[in-house]
C-alpha cells in the first residue's frame, strides 16, 4: 500500500463527508521520499503542499473544484517513481508533484512524456519544485514539465557573480555528489569562473559517493593541502552536514559557496563557525524581506517543532501561480491549465515572478546570503541567521536555452 | 607531499579505530555465541540517542557510562527473552530475529524522536582543540573517541585470555554441556557476553552519536562497513578486528587523497587507452571518487582468497 500520510487520509475523509461524495474533483499526486534516508526533507515537503493546497481549498477552491494531495513514497529511486507514478495516475491524478533528486525528475519527465502521447485526453501535469539538473529545461525539456526552483546553472550565476567581486576569491575547490546534478555544479562553476574571474585557480574538482561517505576528514585534509580559500559544493542533506563538520573540526578556514547551506541541520551543525564564511543561494530566507510572510508564521503555528523549519518558498510561489492559471484558464484540465502556466507572470511580495514559455523555467528573484549573528530571523534556534549579499531580480537570472518543445496541438 | 601523508595516516588511524569500536562488540557476540547479530549497528544508534537524551538531562559525562549500561540492559533483555527462544531454530532463525529487530528498533527511534537528525552537539566540556598538525586542527573528542576504543580492546583481550570468566565463557562456547556439569550457568554466560557486546555497541553510539549525525539512518549508514571488518578481520578474532579497521580506515583515507585513475596507471605503463574508448568512461573514474568502495572491495577479494579472514580460525 502507498504511504498516504493520516493527515491526507483524514483530509480526504474530511471532504468525503462534507460532499458525501468519494474523494475530491482535482487530484494531486505527491511523488517523493517518505521513508528513508531523505524522508526528512521529503515529508516536510509534503507538509508544505498541503498547508498551500488547504488554502486554495479554504478561498473556494480551483473553479469550485476541491484539491487532493495523495503521497506515494518514492524512496529517491528512479524505478521506484515509475511505478508509483503509474499508481497515482491510475488512481486519478492529473498533475504530479515530485522534487527530490534530479535523476527521479528526468525519469518521471520522460514518463509523463509518454504517457501523454499515448493517453491523449488523460494528460498529466509535471510541477517540479526542487529537482534542479539544467537538462530538465533544456535538452530534456518537455512541454508538461513545470520547474519552480532555479536551475542549477542560474544558481552557479548568481553565486560567480558575488565572486566575480569579491577580491579574496583567489583559490577555489570544487567539492560535489558524483551524478548527474553534482557534475552539473562542477561543469557550471568551471565555465562561469572561466568568464567572469579568469585569474581564478580551481585548485580541486572532487566528486564523492551520493550519500555514503560517514567521515568527510580525508576530503577536508585534501582541500587544506590545495590551499583553497573557497569551497564551492552542490551537496545536500547528511553530505552537506558532515561536510561542514569535518571541516569545522579540522579548522578550515575556508569560504563555503553552497546551493543547500539552509538545509536542515546544516546552520545547527556548523554554528558560529559559520559566521562570515557559510554562503548559500536560494529561492528565500527568513531575512529576505524585512518582515517574515504571513504564510510562513502560520506554518510554524501548524507544523511547530524544529523538524518543520519552513523551507519551501517556491511551494508558495507554485500554487500560487498553478491557482491563478487555473483561474485564467477557466478550467483545471491540465492541457489548458500547462498552456495558461506559459509566459504568466505574478507579482510576489519579494518580487515579480514569470513562468518561462520557451523552457518552463521559473524566473524568480534570488538572493545570496551569508550566516550571521544577530539577524532578526535567526535559523534553527541557533541565533545565527542568514543575511542578503546581492538580490537578482526574477529577469537577470535568466540563461540562454536549448530547449525545443513539442507543444500539443 | 609529507603533509598530506601524515594528516592522512591520522585520518585513517581515527577512522580505523571508530570501525574497531563500532564491531568490537560484533566479535564479541560472533566469537563468544556464533550469533551474527543485524541488530548491532542499532544498539550502537540507540547509544547514540540515548546518550543524547541523557545528555540534556544529566550531562555528558554520566550519560557515557549510563547509556552504555542501558544499552547492555536491552541487549540482555534481547538475549534472554528473544534470542533464547530463537536459538534451537538454527542460525538462519538467528539471523532473521537479529534482521527484523533493527527495522523494528528504527521504527521506534523514528517514533520517539523523530526522523530529523536531532542537534546533538559535541559536549562543550571536549569541544576544543587537542593540538594542531600542518594547520589542521585536531579536536579533543576524537581523541577521546582513540582512548575509549583502545581501552575496549586492553579490556577485552585481558578479560578474554587473562580471567577466570574468560576462561568460561570460551568453554561455553565450545563445549557447553562440560562447562555447565562443572556447575557453571551457562545460558547467564551468554546473556553476559550478549550485554557486553551491545554495551560496546552503546559507548560507541555515545561517540559516534556526535561525530556522525544522531539520526534514524545512523545504524543504516554504519551498519554494512561493520561487517566488511568482521570478515576482513577474521569471525571472531578481536585482534583480528583491529586489523581491519585500521587496515580499512588507512587505506579508505590514502584512496580519497589519490587523484589518478587506471587510465593514468595504464597510461604512464605505456598502455595507450584513450578517455574517450568504451573502457575510458569505467577506467577514468579516480581513485578518490571510489574511496568509499575500496572496504567492499577488499570484502569480495577476502572472502575468494582467504574467507577465513586475517587472523580467523574458521571460514565464513
Amino acid at each position: 500500500m502507498s504511504v498516504r500520510t493520516s493527515s491526507a487520509v483524514g483530509l480526504g475523509f474530511a471532504i468525503a463527508c462534507l460532499a458525501g461524495s468519494a474523494g475530491a474533483d482535482v487530484k494531486i499526486a505527491f511523488i517523493d521520499p517518505l521513508s528513508g534516508g531523505a524522508a526528512s526533507t521529503g515529508i516536510l515537503a509534503q507538509k508544505t503542499h498541503q498547508f498551500y493546497i488547504d488554502a486554495i481549498n479554504a478561498a473556494g477552491g480551483l473553479n469550485g473544484e476541491k484539491l487532493e494531495l495523495l503521497s506515494y513514497d518514492n524512496k529517491v529511486n528512479p524505478q521506484e517513481s515509475l511505478i508509483q507514478l503509474k499508481r497515482a495516475i491510475d488512481e486519478g491524478a492529473r498533475y504530479i508533484v515530485q522534487g527530490n533528486g534530479s535523476a527521479v525528475a528526468l525519469a518521471i519527465s520522460d514518463a509523463v512524456q509518454k504517457h501523454n502521447e499515448r493517453n491523449p485526453g488523460k494528460e498529466v501535469v509535471y510541477l517540479n519544485y526542487a529537482a534542479i539538473d539544467p537538462a530538465l529545461t533544456n535538452d530534456k525539456c518537455t512541454f508538461w514539465h513545470f520547474r519552480f526552483d532555479a536551475d542549477a546553472d542560474m544558481k552557479m550565476a548568481a553565486m560567480t557573480d558575488v565572486i566575480a567581486r569579491d577580491a579574496k576569491v583567489k583559490r577555489v575547490y570544487l567539492i560535489n555528489q558524483d551524478y548527474s546534478f553534482g557534475k552539473a555544479v562542477a561543469a557550471a562553476a568551471r565555465r562561469m569562473l572561466g568568464e567572469k574571474r579568469p585569474d581564478v585557480t580551481i585548485v580541486g574538482d572532487e566528486l564523492h559517493p551520493l550519500q555514503k561517505v560517514n567521515d568527510f576528514s580525508p576530503y577536508v585534509a585534501k582541500i587544506k593541502a590545495a590551499a583553497a580559500d573557497t569551497v564551492i559544493t552542490g551537496n545536500w542533506s547528511n553530505d552537506m552536514v558532515l561536510l561542514i563538520k569535518a571541516g569545522k573540526d579540522a579548522g578550515l578556514k575556508v569560504e563555503w559557496e553552497t546551493y543547500y547551506g539552509g538545509s536542515p541541520g546544516t546552520v545547527t551543525a556548523v554554528g558560529e563557525a559559520g559566521v562570515d564564511t557559510l554562503k548559500q543561494v536560494s529561492e528565500w530566507h527568513r531575512n529576505a524581506a524585512p518582515e517574515l510572510d504571513g504564510s510562513v508564521a502560520a506554518f510554524s503555528k501548524r507544523f511547530p517543532g524544529k523538524e518543520n523549519e519552513y523551507a519551501y518558498w517556491r511551494a508558495k510561489t507554485m500554487w500560487e501561480m498553478f491557482a491563478a492559471a487555473a483561474k485564467k484558464a477557466q478550467s483545471n484540465d491540465p492541457v489548458k491549465v500547462a498552456r495558461a502556466l506559459e509566459g504568466l507572470k505574478m507579482p510576489t511580495s519579494l518580487g515579480e515572478v514569470e513562468m518561462r514559455a520557451d523552457n518552463h523555467q521559473l524566473l524568480q528573484p534570488l538572493y545570496v546570503s551569508t550566516l550571521e549573528r544577530n539577524m532578526k530571523y535567526d535559523s534553527e534556534g541557533t541565533g545565527l541567521g542568514w543575511r542578503t549579499d546581492a538580490k537578482v531580480d526574477g529577469k537577470a537570472t535568466a540563461l540562454p536555452t536549448t530547449c525545443k518543445m513539442e507543444r500539443p496541438k | 607531499m609529507l603533509e598530506i601523508v601524515t594528516v592522512s595516516l591520522l585520518n585513517g588511524v581515527v577512522y580505523g579505530l571508530l570501525l574497531f569500536m563500532l564491531s568490537s562488540g560484533l566479535t564479541l557476540i560472533f566469537s563468544m555465541m556464533g550469533v551474527l547479530n543485524f541488530a548491532h549497528a542499532s544498539l550502537f544508534m540507540l547509544g547514540a540517542y540515548l546518550s543524547y537524551q541523557l545528555g540534556r538531562w544529566v550531562g555528558f559525562w554520566p550519560a557515557l557510562v549510563v547509556a552504555p549500561l542501558l544499552c547492555a540492559a536491552i541487549g540482555a533483555a534481547i538475549e534472554r527473552w528473544g534470542l533464547r527462544r530463537v536459538h534451537p531454530h538454527g542460525h538462519v532463525a538467528e539471523i532473521l530475529f537479529t534482521f527484523g529487530l533493527a527495522y523494528v528498533i528504527e521504527e521506534l527511534v523514528t517514533m520517539t524522536w523523530g526522523r530529523n537528525a536531532v542537534a546533538n552537539p559535541v559536549p562543550a566540556s571536549i569541544d576544543f582543540s587537542l593540538f594542531t598538525l600542518f594547520g589542521s586542527t585536531f579536536p579533543a573528542y576524537k581523541g577521546l573517541m582513540m582512548a575509549i576504543s583502545v581501552a575496549m580492546f586492553v579490556c577485552l583481550y585481558v578479560a578474554l585470555r587473562r580471567t577466570r570468566i574468560g576462561l568460561i565463557i570460551q568453554a561455553a562456547l565450545t563445549h557447553p554441556r562440560m562447562v555447565s556439569a562443572l556447575g557453571h550457568d551457562v545460558p547467564a554466560v551468554f546473556v553476559l557476553v550478549f550485554a557486553i557486546g551491545s554495551g560496546l555497541a552503546g559507548l560507541a553510539g555515545v561517540i559516534g552519536g556526535f561525530m556522525l549525525l544522531t539520526q534514524p539512518t545512523l545504524a543504516h549508514a554504519v551498519g554494512p562497513i561493520v561487517f566488511v571488518v568482521v570478515v576482513v578481520g577474521g569471525l571472531g578474532s578481536l585482534a583480528g578486528a583491529l586489523i581491519a579497521s585500521m587496515l580499512i580506515g588507512i587505506l579508505q583515507t590514502f584512496a580519497v587523497a589519490v587523484d589518478y585513475s587506471m587510465l593514468d596507471v595504464l597510461n604512464a605503463m605505456g598502455v595507450g587507452v584513450s578517455r574517450a574508448s568504451a573502457l575510458g568512461e569505467v577506467l577514468g573514474i579516480k581513485l578518490a571518487t571510489a574511496a568509499p568502495v575500496v572496504p567492499y572491495l577488499l570484502l569480495v577479494l577476502m572472502l575468494v582468497v582467504r574467507p577465513r579472514g586475517l587472523l580467523g580460525t574458521r571460514d565464513v
